[in-house]
């Protein structure tokens, strides 16, 4: 199960909305045993693209630097996908790097944006419920 | 000379669950191919086939992505610090 506070999952969604035409992405913030999410990092697609994202690799470090001060670890992804629906792509399973992950996906396709949450493993999609907490 | 790699939730089970660890190296390459000699349970995930760095994989020492200062030529010295970070990718298309 995915923690994200309401306040979190609606920061994470504004960053999507803000990253339109472009795919928005960012890091989750938390802790990999339970999977409470502490903050969001939104980041620069540095793909630039409506189709594919890539989180900036600079801002992935200095993410994990500051979550490591804390004690705590970057715990997820999320990022969204403007005309398709909250479900992770093909592309998103062969690049998931880490089965203890969280991917969050936001769909932007309809008048309402849609989160959800996944796990993947070794190329298995297995949705995650989400609680505000 | 001990460098410190931090390393990602990923590939700490092959650490015993560490996320840190140190090893004696003066190029990042040696470095990493001491971390590996102990676990080999990295090699794959650091290195592709032909013994160069994975794709998906960046490493940092400190604030430079080796890709772009020499490789795994790239020189580390005491305190260095480096950092094993998965590429964070994918997309709708």
């Amino acid at each position: 199960m995915l923690t994200l506070s309401t306040e979190l999952q609606l920061e994470l969604i504004a960053h999507c909305i803000r990253s339109l035409p472009e795919e928005g992405c960012g890091l989750l913030i938390g802790e990999y045993e339970t999977g409470h999410v502490a903050r969001v990092v939104p980041a620069e697609n540095v793909a630039h693209s409506a189709m594919i994202y890539t989180v900036d690799p600079k801002m992935f470090l200095s993410a994990d630097r500051e979550a490591s001060k804390e004690g705590l670890d970057v715990i997820g992804v999320f990022h969204s996908h403007t005309h398709t629906e909250a479900f992770p792509s093909p592309t998103d399973v062969a690049q998931a790097p880490d089965p203890g992950w969280h991917y969050v996906l936001v769909s932007l396709r309809d008048t309402h944006p849609v989160l959800r949450s996944y796990r993947i493993e070794n190329g298995t999609i297995t949705e995650e419920p989400v609680s505000p907490g | 000379m001990p460098v410190s790699i931090r390393i990602p939730t990923v590939l700490r089970p092959q650490t015993g669950g560490a996320a840190s660890v140190s090893y004696d190296g003066s190029t990042i390459g040696e470095v990493l191919n001491a971390l590996v000699a102990e676990h080999p349970g990295l090699a794959g995930q650091v290195f592709s086939g032909d013994g160069q760095l994975h794709k998906f994989v960046n490493i940092y020492v400190n604030d430079d992505d080796v890709r772009y200062t020499g490789g795994l030529d790239t020189p580390v010295k005491d305190q260095d610090e480096v950092s094993i970070l998965p590429a964070v990718a994918g997309g709708a298309n």
